[in-house]
């Protein structure tokens, strides 16, 4: 089963690479605000249904993927074709 | 006097580890027996009386600084060895393995300015009760380097309330220098019982005079005393 785990700077924590991003955006000549910068992996996993590929994937983030103190992240799941 | 062996002192080397050497080199011209360990290593050396995790960029940094390397198999050691009061010292990248590890509170974040920083700074050393800080007076400012890219550090304002209150903000850098944007001008934060202290700047770099300072030797001279203490051999 093929996971992707987004992870993000939490809400309310000072993201310095979101707004580096945002000031080029701008010198671009975007008119952009609000820029974030989070981190996405693309995980295979092995399980037998979607709960149990879930249940890992959200451990695999407790432990190593996301640190609580500052990141938030969204597990998203697709079945093999 | 001089013929008594030196109190053992273990630096952890993690692959990406670059300060091991330097760690090593003032440790022993401090009158400590400095051994390097590598990080698959899963316990400590016999005799072992404080452990350092050296500076570098364990891991080339993957995902955050120090998330890998605090599952290498040396980290159960060192665990343990905190677990049971044995003095554990981060510089750095090993005060950042040592958030990540959960030995010490929060995160070390990337700096405000996205900048690497590497520069000498005055920090503020707000306690000399402690085995890290023995040899600086109460207040104590010492000059010392940093050279990081990730050493802002972060805490909920109620949790860096708490660690203040406890006087856990062992290190901070002075009004004015703080290099990277850290909550509350931190440097370096040590445990509550006193036994596992993390810090930014370099105390390796500085102990010797054509270096500019010889601060970093009042630190790492605190903890070989307290090494040597906390490893008393038998009588």
């Amino acid at each position: 089963m093929k996971a992707t785990v987004l992870v993000r700077p939490k809400h309310g924590i000072l993201d310095p690479q979101g707004q580096a991003v945002e000031n080029s955006l701008r010198h671009l000549g975007f008119a952009v605000g609000d820029a974030r910068v989070g981190r996405l992996v693309e995980l295979e996993v092995e399980a037998d249904d979607a709960a149990e590929a879930h249940a890992q994937v959200e451990r695999m983030c407790e432990q190593l993927l996301a640190n609580p103190l500052i990141e938030s992240y969204q597990i998203e799941l697709e079945a093999d074709a | 006097m001089s013929d008594e062996p030196g109190p053992r002192v273990a630096i952890a080397v993690f692959p990406g580890s670059n300060d091991d050497r330097d760690a090593q080199q003032a440790l022993e011209l401090l009158g400590a027996d400095a051994v390097r360990v590598w990080h698959d290593t899963v316990e400590l050396p016999d005799a072992t009386g404080a452990v350092v995790l050296p500076g570098g960029f364990s891991f080339g940094d993957y995902l955050r600084c120090g998330a890998i390397a605090r599952f290498s198999p040396i980290m159960g050691a060192i665990t343990r060895f905190a677990g049971d009061g044995g003095l554990v010292l981060g510089i750095c990248n090993g005060f950042q393995i040592l958030t990540e590890a959960g030995l010490l509170p929060g995160v070390l974040r990337p700096n405000n300015s996205l900048s690497f920083v590497c520069r000498d700074v005055t920090l503020r050393i707000e306690r000399s009760d402690t085995a890290f800080t023995a040899r600086c007076c109460e207040e104590r400012d010492l000059t010392i380097p940093v050279k990081h890219g990730e050493g802002c550090w972060f805490a909920e304002p109620d949790v860096v309330a708490e660690l203040e209150a406890r006087g856990q903000l062992l290190a901070r850098f002075a009004p004015g220098q703080n290099p990277n944007g850290a909550v509350a001008d931190v440097a370096g934060v040590i445990n509550e019982d006193g036994n596992v202290f993390g810090l930014m700047p370099h105390p390796e770099h500085a102990i010797d005079p054509l270096l500019g300072s010889v601060d970093g030797g009042l630190i790492l001279g605190s903890l070989v005393d307290a090494a040597k203490m906390s490893f008393a051999p038998p009588v």
